[in-house]
């Protein structure tokens, strides 16, 4: 298990705990109270510490390494029958960006979000969660596609932002995630987003337009980085904790400023502490809110997320 | 609000600071030294040309400017003239937001960020939101999300033609997350002006980057753009940083993006007013 900074204590406290189990191994002396001792105490101190993060350590645990990412959750959710299905038919198919359908419990669901790599290699070859613009475009065709046989549409967020880089102007990233904002409030289908680890900005609302949007405990969503808007507001990069903090980026912000629909709990420590509990907390939130969305009419459904949308923003009138 | 400049432009104010000879010479007020051709012409003849010098480059002027260029008679109205911008997240930086736009709005006599008019062009019946990038950088904020919902519903209401003239560095950071939902709130409102069959011109100016660009500007009906202006996602800077290399000359630039296929056309100022009222005309009639 990979610590971060802030999980010292932690850190020590389990290490303790290794070293009576393994005195208790050699040596033949019970150990039992001691260890489930310090068993008491690790819970209690991440409790402690996961009671109270600051905005900085929950982009920390939201960009953890062993975090589970989309395709972890697709498989789960649907019991391993996902199909994906490659390719936005007119550039070539994004590897940063994934969908298909699957089914939950027998009803068939299009899956699409952006994948983060697992190692060095295929963090390359994911890269890194960013989309080009055949990504965004690959997701819109998938949503068409969902509409077009009345299937619910679940995306899954986790992207460091939209790919910055020379081609992905060349096709028209700006182009492309304007579309899919557009094209997604016109979807006569249910659509549930889910932020389960980073939501940077276009990148994320390029498939982040739904009915009901959750976020994960531990995931931050906002319209720039914390190092980013250091950078450009503090112009060094040093103030990422103040910059994370002014941005009211995690999912109790969010929430709190009617920006989000709800907050889904993680497990104590993070997701990828218990990564089978959070696949199934989310699976029940997905069946029961495509349940109470599936209620109304498409029409009505429409009318309610453009509303939804046109309430966001605050302004004086004088 | 961030990267309005790229190398191109930078090149271009150095070459201004080492000409320190010349600068003596223009008397403050009375000519303009082009910063593509070093052409210095009296500020008469420039502003009588649109502010566009001899070799085609367009200068950047304000919104009212582009109002008193395109109205007949430089006649319109100004709608929700009052809104300005809250500051629903209490948002401290290197300074206070609240502080930021007080001291923004002294400066530039602006209210925010953008300006939204009622007029005609060429006879025809217009709404114009206009943006005012010397508001901290254009950026995109409540106020422009709502003052442009509410244009789109009074060209519903009145089958008015919008028109949006964006020029805009992106989001609004001081408003953070709702300065991103203001991407969906606009393109939300596109679909309501699109679903009522009232045409929608996107106008790009120099520079037109981040948010903007990912929502309503690459959403017109007809999106269009001076010549030579700054028009992407991303701004050079961030693109030059991760592909590890100089971006090739005219990137990112009105041609460019019309190249790859993001632009209907390219107006030079002179011609903008006569091609908007045959635009105008083609979706009237
Ligand atoms: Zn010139």
């Amino acid at each position: 298990m990979v610590l971060l900074d802030f999980e010292k204590e932690i850190g020590k406290l389990q290490e303790q705990l290794e070293k009576a189990i393994n005195i208790g191994q050699e040596t033949g002396v019970d150990v039992s109270s001691m260890v489930s001792d310090l068993e008491t105490k690790i819970i209690d101190e991440q409790e402690k510490l996961y009671s109270n993060l600051s905005s900085w350590e929950r982009v920390q645990v939201s960009r953890h390494p062993e975090r589970p990412y989309t395709l972890n959750y697709i498989d789960y959710i649907t019991d391993n029958d996902f199909i994906e299905l490659h390719g936005d038919r007119n550039v070539k198919d994004d590897k940063a960006m994934v969908g298909g359908f699957g089914t939950i419990d027998g009803e068939t669901v299009m899956f699409i979000g952006q994948q983060k790599g697992i190692n060095t290699k295929m963090r390359q070859y994911r890269n890194f969660g960013m989309a080009n613009p055949e990504g965004y475009r690959k997701a819109l065709r998938l949503m068409k596609l969902a509409e077009k046989f009345n299937k619910p549409i679940v995306t899954l967020i986790d992207t460091p932002g939209a790919f910055p880089g020379l081609e992905a102007e060349e096709r028209g990233q700006g182009e492309a995630i304007a579309r899919n904002i557009y094209e997604m409030f016109k979807l006569k289908v249910p659509v549930i987003c889910i932020i389960i680890g980073e939501g940077a900005s276009g990148g994320a609302i390029g498939i982040g337009v739904g009915d009901k949007v959750f976020m994960l405990e531990n995931t931050w969503y906002s319209v720039i980085s914390p190092e980013s808007c250091s950078s450009i507001l503090w112009r060094t990069w040093d103030y990422k904790i103040d910059a994370a903090k002014a941005l009211k980026l995690t999912a109790s912000d969010m929430f709190n400023n009617k920006l989000v629909d709800g907050i889904i709990k993680e497990p104590l420590g993070g997701a990828h502490n218990n990564p089978k509990e959070i696949f199934k907390t989310v699976k029940k939130v997905i069946k029961e809110t495509l349940t109470e969305l599936k209620k109304q009419d498409p029409e009505k459904r429409i009318t309610t997320r453009i509303n939804k949308y046109t309430d966001m923003g605050v302004f004086n009138e004088n | 609000m961030t990267e309005e400049n790229n190398g191109w432009f930078n090149r271009v104010e150095q070459g201004i600071n080492t000409e320190t000879k010349d600068k003596k010479e223009i008397k403050e007020g009375l000519w303009y030294k082009c910063p593509a051709c070093k052409e210095i012409v009296p500020k008469e003849d420039h502003e009588a040309n649109l502010n566009v010098c001899v070799c085609g480059y367009h200068e950047r002027v304000n919104a009212k400017r582009y109002f008193e260029i395109l109205f007949d008679d430089n006649k319109y109205i100004e709608l929700n003239a009052d809104m300005t911008s809250a500051d629903p997240l209490g948002f401290v930086d290197t300074k206070k937001y609240t502080d930021r736009l007080v001291a923004t709005q002294k400066k530039s006599g602006l209210k925010d960020a953008i300006t939204t008019v009622v007029g005609k062009i060429g006879t025809y019946d217009i709404v114009i939101a206009a943006m005012n990038f010397e508001f901290i950088g254009g950026s995109m904020g409540a106020v422009v999300g709502e003052k442009i919902a509410r244009a789109i519903d009074y060209s519903i209401e009145n089958k008015a033609p919008f028109m949006i003239i964006s020029k805009s560095g992106g989001a609004r950071m001081m408003e953070a997350a709702f300065s991103l939902m203001q991407m969906a709130k606009t393109s939300a409102k596109l679909t309501q002006l699109s679903d009522a069959k009232v045409p929608y011109i996107s106008l790009l100016l120099d520079p037109t980057t981040g948010g903007v660009t990912a929502s309503f500007a690459m959403l017109g009906d007809v999106n269009i753009a001076e010549p030579g202006a700054l028009i992407g996602f991303a701004g050079p800077r961030v693109i030059r940083e991760t592909i590890g290399r100089d971006l090739p000359e005219g990137f990112q630039r009105s041609e460019f993006v019309k190249e790859h296929g993001f632009l209907d056309y390219i107006v030079e100022r002179k011609n903008l007013k006569n091609t908007l009222a045959q635009q105008l005309r083609m979706f009237a009639n």
